[in-house]
């Protein structure tokens, strides 16, 4: 699996450092230090994932990451050194799908980069729905009467793993380890922003959610078929 | 409301005394990391003893009967109340007895009622009392000045009274004496030998003086003889004379007295009477003059409703003078006072406005000059607090990428140690090892300052206790396994669920087994948790040296250690359980450390289960069960505590 990855981070040697390690993993990796010029390199590479470094001279990291989400579904992982709520989860809010702080493990970040890269396996012929919401899996199309929804990967990921069970109520851990793929429960933060980013998309009143219940307490659960 | 004791209004009845509700910790002697005082036994009245003692109040209608009569009214017989209690304590009620004893409480209703106004009314005026400067200064102005012209009004009216009357004295006598001499003179010349020619000779006297008009004003003449009728003038009669005057004259005397006399209306009227002999031989001649004082009067009262509307006024204008003044000088007091709460209050740019050069113009600087220097003060802390946040951060960020960095390469040299000469091969391990410490640190330095700098929040979220100790369980099983410690976890069937940062509880949890596995020296550790309505706790305990008297309240001390000459394995940072302190704290609970020596230490976290609580009891106790006292002569303390420094 040669995934091409564009790392957009101005630190020369952090730069050069991903550079091997990511090579080392069999990566094809480009490298961008200007956020002004991200979105040019962002279209002409066409990455299967991009790393992103939030804080960037010129145009900031969080209008890069929303720059790119205007215009494809790419999985995007940030890299902050802020482990503030605030900070993480206007990072998750401008379409992240996934972050790692400063300093982390090159396995952790490589771990991640293939959780989000690992959705190549051929999806079972099926067709969901909850509520008004209908799903086509292998399709990848999510349509509310008949207007389709547009949602990113791990949206979408999501909202099938909640309509696959209707009844269960899935833990965030739960949801942590389907849907992004760890196995050791992080930051289930990463849970809540995007059940708000899903709601605010297919939910018609996302304060009243019927797509996607919240079980107080224990975690979240797909609305009635 | 200060100084006045609080008078409830509850009817006369049996109020049962309230017990205090035994709180569940009683024994638990903690501070607690809010550092309020635990309730002070007998505060709290459980709802239900409220409503026994309010419905016993109306225990007084079944006391002896007192004898009132009458028809109360069936309609007030009939809500009599079926309190089972009442019915069981007294004797059964006949109709009379409920005719009166209804007729009695609307009497002692009223009355009650009434009482109660006067009391309202007059806590009411207290209270403008105690408030109102102005009323105070007014009401003593109005007071004192009013003293002082009562004293000056009554003086004057007296001086004046006495005046009038003493001039009026003086004529009167003058006149009277006059009269005396013409009548003398008349009855000298007179021949006096038969009734007819004294009478004749009485009535001239009589006309003569009577005619004479004087500075005395109008007066009446009687003329009494001892051997003739009394003569008169006007519309006096004999009777009018006084006895005692008369006697006073009998003896020879001049002689005056006040006495009321007839006035030219023929009214009763205040006046003044003299007498004088005229002769002192056998059938006598006594001369009286009465003199009405009907315009004195009329004077003297003039004079007294003058003075007392002039007093009236005066103490008016003296009240007012005293308000408007006292107003001038209260009310820029009122604005400061304003001014002061709404500067407490968080608005900082309030400042009061400055006129003239007077006192409450130097008031009114100087609050300003306090209010800009504190304004700046607090701007500078302001401006501080914002500094160190941007310093954390920018540390933070800083720090962390050339880190990353670091790590990365460290990470790659370790990776291919393999090939490496043996000493390099060690280097690379070492510097791994001491890259993890060293980023363990940094994280727990950040968070500390985090704290420090105030700028920690809570995300409380509704979450199962039950998880976040299985996940710290989890998480700190790569620590436990080499040192030798088993983990033993006590934990209920049902949900355990509480408002809490789910991340920083089991930040609490992992640090506090990181601890315990440190200090287990290879015992079992075990951690029990337990809820109820209010709260829910978890205790970490371990079997390790344990803790002596005193350290108990140091164990959260920033890079404290029980005994520093100890090897470190786990290589914990130090800061551990300052910064689970910290997030017990910023949850609003308790966290509480228990040891003694040989025993080992136990640890316990307590949390509300509402975000935003305040804990009174935990639903584990600090002390483990299985822990024994110290005997013997060495007094060993148990040394519990202390989250709340």
């Amino acid at each position: 699996m040669k995934g091409r990855v564009l790392v957009v981070d101005d630190d020369p040697a952090l730069a050069e450092m991903l550079g091997i390690v990511l090579r080392g993993e069999g990566f094809d990796p480009s490298f961008v230090a200007d956020g002004g010029r991200a979105i040019g390199c962002f279209r002409d590479i066409r990455p299967d994932v991009v790393l992103l470094d939030l804080m960037l001279p010129g145009v900031s990291g969080i209008d890069v990451c929303k720059q790119i989400r205007a215009e494809s579904g790419v999985p995007i992982i940030m890299l902050t050194a802020k482990t503030d709520t605030v900070d993480v989860v206007l990072g998750l809010e401008s379409g992240a799908d996934d972050y790692v702080v400063k300093p982390f493990k090159p396995k952790e970040l490589v771990a991640r980069m293939r959780a989000r890269l690992r959705r190549t396996d051929e999806p079972p012929a099926e067709a969901l729905s909850i509520g008004e919401v209908s799903i086509d899996v292998p399709g990848h199309s999510v349509t509310r009467d008949g207007i389709p929804i547009a949602l990113t990967p791990l949206e979408f990921d999501l909202l099938v793993a909640l309509a696959r069970k209707p009844r269960r109520v899935f833990t965030r851990e739960v949801l942590l380890e389907q849907v992004w793929g760890y196995r050791h429960a992080a930051d289930t933060r990463l849970v809540n922003v995007h059940v708000q980013r899903l709601r605010s998309k297919v939910e018609r009143d996302p304060e009243h959610p019927e797509i996607v219940l919240t079980v107080r307490g224990v975690g979240y659960k797909a609305g009635p078929p | 409301m200060t100084g006045l004791p609080t008078v409830r209004w509850t009817r006369r009845g049996r109020t049962s005394p309230s017990s205090p509700r035994p709180t569940q910790g009683a024994g638990d002697e903690l501070g607690d990391a809010s550092g309020r005082p635990a309730r002070p036994p007998g505060d709290f009245r459980p709802p239900a003893a409220a409503t026994t003692a309010r419905s016993n109040g109306a225990g007084w209608r079944i006391g002896p009967d007192p004898a009132v009569p009458g028809d109360p009214g069936h309609e007030v017989a009939d809500r009599e109340p079926t309190d089972p209690q009442l019915l069981t304590a007294g004797p059964p009620l006949d109709g009379d007895g409920r005719r009166r004893a209804a007729w009695d409480r609307a009497v002692r209703g009223r009355w009650s009622t009434v009482r109660r106004v006067a009391v309202e009314s007059a806590r009411w005026a207290l209270d403008r009392w105690q408030r109102s400067l102005q009323l105070r200064v007014a009401a003593t102005t109005v007071l004192i000045s009013g003293l002082v012209v009562l004293v000056v009004g009554m003086l004057s009216v007296g001086a004046i009274t006495n005046g009038v009357l003493d001039a009026k004295r003086q004529a009167a006598r003058i006149e009277a004496a006059n009269g005396v001499r013409i009548a003398q003179d008349q009855l000298t010349s007179a021949p006096r030998e038969d009734r007819l020619s004294i009478g004749r000779t009485l009535s001239a006297v009589q006309q003569s003086v009577s005619r004479r008009g004087t500075a005395a004003g109008l007066f009446s003449i009687v003329v009494i003889s001892g051997n003739a009728d009394p003569f008169v003038s006007g519309n006096a009669t004999a009777s009018d004379v006084p006895q005692e005057l008369r006697r006073e004259v009998e003896k020879g005397r001049f002689a005056e007295i006040y006495a009321p006399v007839k006035a030219a209306d023929g009214t009763s009227t205040k006046g003044l009477v003299l007498g004088a002999p005229v002769t002192q031989q056998p059938g006598s001649v006594e001369l009286y003059y009465l003199f009405p004082l009907q315009a004195e009067q009329r004077t003297l009262g003039l004079v007294r409703s003058t003075v007392l509307l002039t007093g009236i006024l005066l103490v008016a204008l003296l009240a007012g003078v005293a308000a408007l003044v006292t107003g001038q000088v209260v009310r820029p007091v009122r604005v400061a006072a304003q001014t002061a709460e709404r500067f407490a209050a968080g608005r900082l740019q309030e400042r009061m406005r400055v006129r003239g050069k007077d006192d409450l113009a130097a008031l009114a600087a100087a609050f300003n000059d306090m209010a800009d220097s504190l304004q700046r003060q607090i701007g500078k802390l302001e401006e501080m607090s914002r500094l160190q946040r941007r310093f954390t951060s920018d540390v933070s960020h800083e720090l962390r990428t050339p880190l990353t960095t670091v790590r990365m390469a460290a990470d790659l040299l370790h990776a291919s140690r393999g090939g490496f000469e043996p000493q390099v091969a060690r280097s690379a391990e070492l510097l791994q090892h001491e890259l993890d410490r060293f980023e363990s640190l940094l994280a727990d330095l950040l968070e500390i300052s985090r704290y420090d700098a105030h700028v920690a929040v809570l995300e409380p979220d509704p979450a199962d206790i039950r998880g976040l100790v299985r996940a710290a369980v989890a998480a700190t099983g790569g620590i436990a396994e080499p040192v030798g410690a088993d983990v033993r976890v006590d934990i209920p069937e049902e949900p355990v669920v509480a408002d809490v940062d789910g991340r920083r509880v089991e930040r609490i949890l992992r640090n506090l087994l990181v601890n315990a596995i440190e200090h287990s020296e290879g015992r079992p550790v075990e951690v029990c948790l337990r809820g109820d309505d209010s709260a829910v706790a978890v205790t970490v305990r371990d079997h390790g040296v344990g803790l002596r008297p005193g350290e108990a309240a140091l164990v959260f001390d920033r890079f404290w250690r029980a005994d520093p000459s100890r090897d470190r394995r786990t290589g914990g940072t130090g800061l551990g359980l300052s910064i689970s302190l910290e997030d017990a704290r910023l949850h609003g609970g308790w966290l509480h450390a228990w040891g003694r020596p040989g025993q080992g230490a136990q640890f316990r976290l307590t949390l509300p289960v509402r975000n935003g609580d305040v804990l009174v009891s935990s639903p584990l106790p600090i002390e483990p069960a299985d822990a024994t006292r110290p005997t013997g002569l060495i007094r060993r303390l148990p040394v519990a505590s202390e989250s709340s420094r």
